[in-house]
């Protein structure tokens, strides 16, 4: 969809924001400490440096830690938010879905509100009368549309504004968090609406915590960590990296405050045939045998589980085994271990799977981490497609013939 | 949804790339911010008549109660302040003079009180979707103007009841008295809506500014009271400097006929001059206002 040497819809230019946060906010503390109101402010920069174009008909996930400026960026995109330095271009009709609702007043009419936020979108009143049906139709409303909306639920509430935002014909649409409401058919509604979007070409900048949702729709993912750009590009990636960082930090916080900080370390993962042979090189066939040796090495004498996991490139995690599961008690004097898995007739569906590889206390609390580990390529699946495989075998028997 | 997109073809925007956000130069943001205003009149007019829909959607009597306070104020003020404190001695139908001056008057008090929160009460939408804010304090505006339409036209009907038509080539002074109160007032919501994004103790202060500031003009006394005191002294240049008590002294003259027509009531020279300059006066601040809004609006939606 993306046309080389066309414009880019949006262009953002070493944007920055900075946002300076006042610790007193009226106007007697502002005389009364007027000699001090440096100290009472602090600059925060949340965004930093920011660079990219998304062209036309792309559709691209923002993601990033809570607090790491994806949706400070969308707001800048949106010009809700005016940057404190560089410069944002953009052209076309926007749609920002920063929260579903903005803009509707509990006093009024659902149908008035429908004009309303048509109005606040950018429509006529000639263009809303075009789509009003459709709209109420498909926000689901029905005979509603003339009551007041404080007396919807919050349910039809969220239906009303979106199918209004979805309606107002945009070239590019911003959507924060906003599908994360509203009940499960409502979610596959609105996704349907965005993948039909995709294929009028639209432009699309969503901001989610769902990674599912992201690597199901995007076609480009920017990953923000901090106020600056990480990631920009491959969806897989950039949610990799996404989850990477979560487990880091989580391991890094945990052993930081623990005094068995460093008793255990993972030093590597070999992957070999159950035999102890090397595998042969290439994708490994199903129902191989494989055993997977973690290497690792006791630092300081500790009660400790080992284990390992198997991801799919997403992040997603489809096989876990440790020690206390199989029932070994590992050795707490200092020294090196090879701890072996054996995994006999081996049938993940996946191409590629991440190794990852840790130990723990045996209450749990994280002692090391290595991440990835290994990797294991699997032949693709011939017949069907999931995260097993199975030498799959089907026929048809005639049950009743005219 | 066009046409040519339900094909699947690819779809093309027209339009070159701009830098979004306002533009910091003096005459051309200006400029720039009036035609964005302009091309959401529809979305303006929406608002005023949510403004006036919403305040009276679940009273019974609906717009009537818009009416009930200025003539509650008028009752107050003809019982008190003419029959018991004797100002309607020397003041030819008094009931008129209050109701005209107090018209005036709710139209600058409601214009200021209700531009001054506007931003604030529009939050919600502030921080979710971008518009040209100007449109807060603009429909704030419109929904006093609409207000003020039904005070005046009881107003109307009151002198014709009365048998005092205000039939006289002075009706003239009522444009310029509205165009004065609306140049200036909406100049002053600009500035004193943004600045209680940033300071909420604005909206207070206002709120007792205006109660003070209801006694600085000629509304429930004549102006032949004060000529009588300060008369000659700076101060009476002063307080006839006003626009506001220029705007309500227009106001009276247009419609108050037993008084503009009566001898021993006392009018400022050349007044008509007075409210012109003030009104050129006020479109000069207006613009500065909308420079001033301009710039603090950048920041809105981190600050609400």
């Amino acid at each position: 969809m993306i046309n080389i040497g066309v414009q880019p819809l949006v262009r953002a230019e070493s944007v920055s924001k900075k946002f300076v946060i006042h610790k007193d906010k009226s106007l007697k503390d502002r005389i009364l400490y007027w000699r001090s109101r440096s100290k009472s402010r602090t600059e925060f920069l949340a965004l930093d440096d920011i660079s990219f174009d998304i062209a036309l008909g792309e559709t691209v996930g923002l993601i990033g830690h809570n607090g790491s400026g994806k949706s400070t960026l969308l707001k800048v995109i949106g010009g809700i938010v005016e940057a404190s330095d560089g410069v944002v271009y953009r052209r076309g009709r926007v749609a920002a879905l920063l929260e579903l609702g903005a803009g509707f007043h509990p006093d009024l009419s659902g149908r008035d509100n429908v004009y309303l936020n048509a109005a606040i979108l950018g429509m006529s009143t000639a263009q809303t009368d075009a789509v009003f049906d459709e709209i109420v139709d498909f926000s689901g409303i029905g005979e509603f549309i003339d009551s007041q909306v404080k007396f919807y639920s919050s349910g039809m509430y969220v239906r009303l504004a979106f199918a209004v935002a979805v309606h107002s014909d945009p070239d590019l649409l911003l959507v924060d968090e906003v599908l994360a409401v509203g009940d499960e058919p409502f979610q596959l509604k609105c996704m349907n609406k965005i993948r039909q979007f995709q294929k009028e070409g639209r432009t699309i900048v969503l901001v989610s915590h769902s990674a599912e949702q992201v690597a199901d729709v995007c076609t480009r993912a920017i990953v923000l960590d901090g106020g600056r750009v990480v990631h920009d590009g491959d969806v897989g990636t950039g949610i990799r990296i996404l989850r990477d960082g979560y487990e880091r930090d989580r391991v890094e916080h945990e052993a930081a405050t623990d005094h068995h900080a460093g008793a255990v370390e993972i030093l590597g993962v070999t992957v070999e045939s159950v035999g102890g042979h090397a595998l042969p090189a290439g994708p490994l066939r199903r129902g191989s045998d494989i055993a997977l040796i973690v290497h690792a090495e006791v630092r300081r004498p500790v009660g400790w589980i080992s284990g390992f996991s198997l991801l799919t490139p997403l992040g997603q995690a489809i096989y876990r085994l440790n020690t206390e599961g199989l029932g070994i008690d590992l050795p707490t004097r200092p020294g090196r271990y090879d701890i072996r898995f054996e995994l006999p007739a081996v049938n993940f569906g996946v191409k590629r799977l991440v190794v990852t590889a840790g130990a723990t206390q045996t209450d749990g609390t994280p002692l090391a981490l290595l991440d990835p580990a290994s990797f294991l390529d699997f032949d693709d699946d011939p017949l069907g497609a999931g995260v097993v495989q199975f030498d799959a075998r089907g026929r048809v028997e005639s049950v009743q013939t005219a | 949804m066009t046409e040519a997109n339900a094909g699947g073809t690819v779809r093309t925007v027209a339009e070159p790339l701009q830098s979004i956000g306002r533009d910091r130069s003096f005459g051309r943001g200006t400029w720039s911010s009036v035609g964005e205003v302009a091309s959401h009149r529809q979305l303006l007019w929406r608002l005023i008549t949510r403004e006036i829909q919403a305040k009276y959607k679940n009273s019974s009597l609906g717009i009537v109660w818009s009416l009930m306070r200025p003539l509650a104020q008028l009752l107050i003020y003809y019982v008190a302040i003419g029959q018991v404190l004797g100002a309607a001695r020397s003041i030819p139908d008094f009931a008129i003079f209050v109701f005209t001056g107090l018209t005036a008057w709710t139209l600058y008090s409601e214009i200021i009180t209700s531009g001054t929160n506007s931003v604030v009460n529009n939050g919600g939408l502030v921080k979710k979707v971008y518009l040209p804010r100007e449109i807060f304090p603009l429909a704030a505006v419109g929904a006093a103007l609409f207000n003020f339409a039904v005070q005046l036209a009881i107003l109307i009907v009151a002198t014709l009841v009365l048998g005092r038509p205000p039939l006289t080539l002075d009706i003239l002074y009522l444009p310029l008295s509205v165009i004065l109160i609306l140049v200036f007032a909406t100049a002053l919501a600009l500035v004193l809506s943004a600045l209680n994004v940033y300071l909420r103790d604005v909206q207070h202060l206002v709120e007792i500014l205006l109660l003070v500031l209801f006694w600085a003009s000629p509304i429930v006394y004549s102006t032949g009271l004060v000529h009588k005191a300060i008369g000659g002294t700076i101060w009476e240049q002063i307080y006839l400097a006003n626009p506001v008590t220029l705007a309500v002294l227009g106001m009276q003259k247009a419609l108050w006929v037993a008084g503009s027509s009566d001898k021993a009531q006392f009018w400022p020279d050349s007044l008509w001059l007075n409210m012109l300059t003030a009104i050129a006066v006020c479109l000069v601040l207006l613009w500065i206002g909308q420079r001033v809004f301009s710039r603090l609006q950048a920041n809105f939606a981190q600050e609400l």
